[in-house]
This record gives C-alpha cells, sequence and structure tokens, in this order.
C-alpha cells in the first residue's frame, strides 16, 4: 500500500442554507478544496461523493454524475461514484478515496459528502435521518433516532452513574469551541442552566442533547505521497482509514452500550497506523447526541469503559485539554449535514495538523475522526498524522 | 408502509421470532440466517412467552412520527424466554422504571393520515395490570 496525503481541503457553512442550493453548496465546497490544493481540476482521477438520501431529500437521485458535471468535470469523464451509510456516508466515502490511492489506482482522488436537507420541512428530515434504524422493527413502534439514542443514555447512567450534567458538559463544549468556527451552525455559547432547561425531546435525552440536521458539505482531496509533495509541503497524511459494521437494530446487540463498530474500526485504524489510543492529540468525535461521544471516548480506548463522564468532569476533551475533541464545534454546534460529516471531520483534523485552524488552533501531530452511521451499524475510524 | 407490515403482521401481533436448532440461540424479529452458525444455520419459527421486563426506555415528547400521539414510552424489553425486543409501553410515564416486569398486549399503533389505514402490534403493559 502507497502512503496516501491530504492536499486539499474545503467545506461550506453549515446550517439552514435556504438561499443556497444543493449544487451551490457542494460547489462551495469543491471549489475551496481546489484552491486549497493548487489543482487545476484536470488531475482529479476519481471522486466519491457521501451522501445519505438525495433521493428523499430532493427527489434527485444519481448525485455523483451531477456532481461532476457542475464541477466542470463532465468533459474529463471523471468516475464519480455515490456511496451511502446513513450519516457515516461522507466517512465511507473518504475510506473509498483512500482505497482507491492506496492501491496504486489513482494517484489524485476527491472524497466529498453533501446533504440538502432544508428543502423538506423539519419533521420530514427528521424522519429520513431515523430511517438509518430498522424502519419495520424500530421506527414503526415509535423508536426513532433520538429515543433508541435515549434509550442507550438512560442505560449508561443507570449502569455507570453517568449524569444529564456530563451529557449537558459535552454540549456546552461543543458549542464554546463553534463561536471559534467561521463555518459553523451555532456560534454562540450555553450555559449549563440553558442546556438542562431545554426541553426533552426523548428521556433523558433534551434538545441540547441532540444535533441539528444541517444543509452543508464538505470536500478533501487525496493524493500519494510522491504527488501530493508536488502540490505541497504541508503534508498530513491519511494513515488509516478503517469501517466495521454492526447489528442493524440496538436490540439485536448483545451490549446496546458498546458500539462495536467503533471497537472494532479503531482497533483496526491503530493497527494500520501503528499508535496507540494515548497518542491522539485530537478526535472529531460523531456527537448525533452528546451520548454518542461519551460512549465513543470509551470504545475508541481513550479511557475505561464506563468512565466516559471522567473524560468532561476533568475537561481532558476541552480545547485547552489533552485530548480537545470536535473544536469544530461538531455534529451538535458545527452543524449535522447528514452525508457531509464525515468528510467535514477529516476537513477540521486536516486544517489542525496543517496549523491553519486560526482561533480554535490547539498543538496536534496525530489526529483522529469517527463518523457513525445511526445508532452505531457503520462506524468509520480515521488517522491523521503529519510527518 | 402498507404491503411491508401485512407481510410481517404474524410476527407483529404475535411474539413471533427464530430460533436456530443448531446453536440454541434465538431471534426476534425473525431472520433467516443464525448470525452465529451462518450457513451451518438451521431456523424454525418459535413463539415467545408473554412476560420480560423493561432493559431501557424513553419517553417520547417530541417525534416525527405522525402516527404516535406524545409523549409516549418506547422500551427494549428482555423476553423471559426470548431476546430482546424494541416495543411501546402502556402506562403513565411515572410508573415506568428499569427492571419493570411487562406483559404483552395486543393495541393500535395509530392510523395512517389520508388512506385511514389502522396498525396494530404488540405492546407492553405493567405484568400486574389488568
Ligand atoms: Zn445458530
Amino acid at each position: 500500500m502507497r502512503r496516501v496525503a491530504i492536499i486539499g481541503v474545503g467545506q461550506s457553512h453549515f446550517g439552514e442554507l435556504w438561499d443556497l442550493s444543493f449544487r451551490d453548496i457542494f460547489l462551495s465546497a469543491g471549489v475551496e478544496a481546489l484552491e486549497d490544493s493548487g489543482l487545476e481540476g484536470k488531475e482529479i482521477e476519481a471522486m466519491f461523493v457521501g451522501n445519505m438520501s438525495s433521493g428523499r431529500y430532493l427527489a434527485q437521485e444519481h448525485i455523483a454524475a451531477l456532481i461532476a458535471d457542475y464541477a466542470g468535470l463532465a468533459e474529463l469523464n471523471v468516475p464519480a461514484t455515490r456511496v451511502e451509510g446513513a450519516d457515516a456516508s461522507g466517512g465511507l466515502a473518504l475510506r473509498q478515496a483512500f482505497m482507491a490511492v492506496a492501491s496504486g489506482m489513482h494517484d489524485i482522488v476527491i472524497a466529498a459528502g453533501v446533504e440538502k436537507v432544508t428543502d423538506v420541512g423539519s419533521d420530514a428530515a427528521m424522519d429520513i435521518l431515523s430511517s438509518s434504524a430498522d424502519r419495520e422493527w424500530e421506527w414503526f413502534v415509535g423508536a426513532n433516532l433520538p429515543s433508541l439514542y435515549a434509550m442507550m443514555a438512560r442505560m449508561h447512567m443507570e449502569k455507570f452513574g453517568t449524569g444529564s450534567e456530563d451529557l449537558a458538559g459535552i454540549s456546552i463544549k461543543n458549542h464554546r469551541n463553534a463561536t471559534l468556527n467561521p463555518k459553523a451552525q451555532f456560534r454562540r455559547e450555553i450555559s449549563m442552566d440553558v442546556a438542562l432547561n431545554s426541553p426533552f425531546v426523548a428521556e433523558p435525552l433534551r434538545l441540547f442533547d441532540c444535533s441539528p440536521i444541517s444543509d452543508g458539505a464538505a470536500a478533501v482531496i487525496l493524493a500519494d505521497e510522491t504527488t501530493a509533495k508536488e502540490y505541497t509541503d504541508k503534508l498530513v497524511y491519511l494513515a488509516a482509514c478503517s469501517q466495521a459494521s454492526d447489528y442493524l437494530s440496538l436490540q439485536n446487540r448483545t451490549d446496546p452500550i458498546t458500539m462495536s463498530a467503533v471497537v472494532q474500526a479503531s482497533k483496526i485504524a491503530y493497527r494500520q497506523a501503528n499508535v496507540s489510543p494515548d497518542e491522539i492529540d485530537i478526535a472529531e468525535i460523531h456527537d448525533s447526541f452528546t451520548i454518542a461521544e461519551l460512549i465513543a471516548y470509551e470504545d475508541l480506548g481513550f479511557v475505561e469503559k464506563g468512565k466516559g463522564k471522567e473524560m468532561v468532569r476533568e475537561g481532558r476533551t476541552e480545547i485547552s485539554g489533552e485530548l480537545p475533541v470536535n473544536t469544530s464545534g461538531g455534529l451538535k454546534a458545527c452543524g449535522h449535514a447528514i452525508g457531509a460529516t464525515g468528510i467535514r471531520q477529516a476537513v477540521e483534523i486536516a486544517l489542525q495538523l496543517r496549523g491553519d485552524a486560526g482561533k480554535r488552533q490547539v498543538e496536534a501531530e496525530k489526529g483522529l475522526a469517527l463518523n457513525i452511521g445511526g445508532t452505531g451499524a457503520t462506524a468509520v475510524v480515521s488517522i491523521f498524522e503529519v510527518a | 408502509m402498507l404491503p411491508r407490515f401485512w407481510r410481517k403482521i404474524k410476527y407483529r401481533y404475535d411474539l413471533v421470532g427464530s430460533y436456530c436448532e443448531n446453536c440454541g440461540r434465538s431471534f426476534y424479529p425473525p431472520r433467516n440466517v443464525c448470525p452465529n452458525c451462518r450457513r451451518k444455520s438451521n431456523i424454525r419459527e418459535i413463539r415467545f412467552g408473554d412476560c420480560g421486563k423493561v432493559i431501557s426506555y424513553s419517553v417520547v415528547h417530541d417525534s416525527e412520527n405522525t402516527r404516535m400521539r406524545k409523549p409516549y414510552i418506547v422500551a427494549m424489553i428482555k423476553l423471559d424466554d426470548g431476546p430482546v425486543i424494541t416495543s411501546q409501553l402502556v402506562c403513565s410515564p411515572d410508573e415506568v422504571q428499569t427492571g419493570m416486569r411487562v406483559r404483552k398486549v395486543f393495541r393500535k399503533y395509530g392510523e395512517e393520515g389520508e388512506s385511514g389505514i389502522i396498525y396494530y402490534g404488540t405492546k407492553f403493559v405493567p405484568a400486574d395490570s389488568e
């Protein structure tokens, strides 16, 4: 396998982008990535696009070709492929691009993610996201995505003494980080009081435990090491990009508060990148719900099972802590543009490792991104490093 | 949703799942391949008993599911002689707690707005209730 590097990154704004169309959104990310890389465009050999549900959000399928077309690649006949794994679709696109370059099949590949959700109402948007769970045996009985994560949260609270304040602490941290990110959806701090008094969505989860569903897009351009050196001297390597799956339904998992797909994908990624969890300096973690970030602290091996709350209480994942998590604001405050999220996480880690993260810059040489589909039936773990 | 619903009606109205003769594990909803035995699976249908206990639950206040009147209670229930099932609890939110013993009942799961189709299925009530 060849070493794979990131030579360009771009992202749109995230949020309710009423005045922007699907095409506008992905182009803003794609153009930014091209400009960042110094490529003209014709060097791109293949494209992978993460998108969960353009068919239901926009009644438009065949969007990989559409994106290649409007990105000006039609006459170059660049192969463009859409991949889907619910809100891990972006992570899957990154992994496809990674494999294409690492294998020697292609030298320069773009991995993108995009979702345009606000052309349907908010109930419809959540209905579509909830279809990442089992439609017939979970959603049918009313177990939508928030309520499934709520049941995980209750189990974690009752078994390990995790508190509502611990979950709120994650939301507060991510909101605070988002104030430093010009692309983020919610750029305002929230207090513990506001978080703990926000209305219940699905007990014990409240409004501020749940990420929004957002419009947005992100793109990264990958190249093999030799090619990459022609374009940049600030190389960020994608050292591993691993994927695992699990039972689709929470009810079928042996332990509903351990995400086996996260455990497995991270084990493979650590081995492939030859790093241990304690060497990771910064992470972007899929906080579709606050409990997901807390469980991920454990399942990624940053802390023992059941002790995720201590990471919060000791401030270890704050931007000033030993392992800053979600410096972008995460899904909660930067925004969750479903299929874009996995790529947006990669953009954030690359910016941080290059030293281009502006006001939210931290010292880091090794970074990790975790992108989860639904309640954890898909997980993608990527490890990034400089040098 | 309708054809998908009718195809599985037997499994929704009664607690009918799958049992693997090869390893003795049981599954709900039914499946054709045992994840423990794969090609060596030997699956037959099994009807589980009516009782179990709540292992987690959530009182849902805000849901996009327009068939459901809010708040409603979803729960994961470990059947005494079977696997974990996701279902609804019919009781007051004040009454429910983890570990509570529950019993299966046949109840309405709401109706489709325009078509007027009514869905039925399995829910659970506290075991000591009428
Ligand atoms: Zn078996």
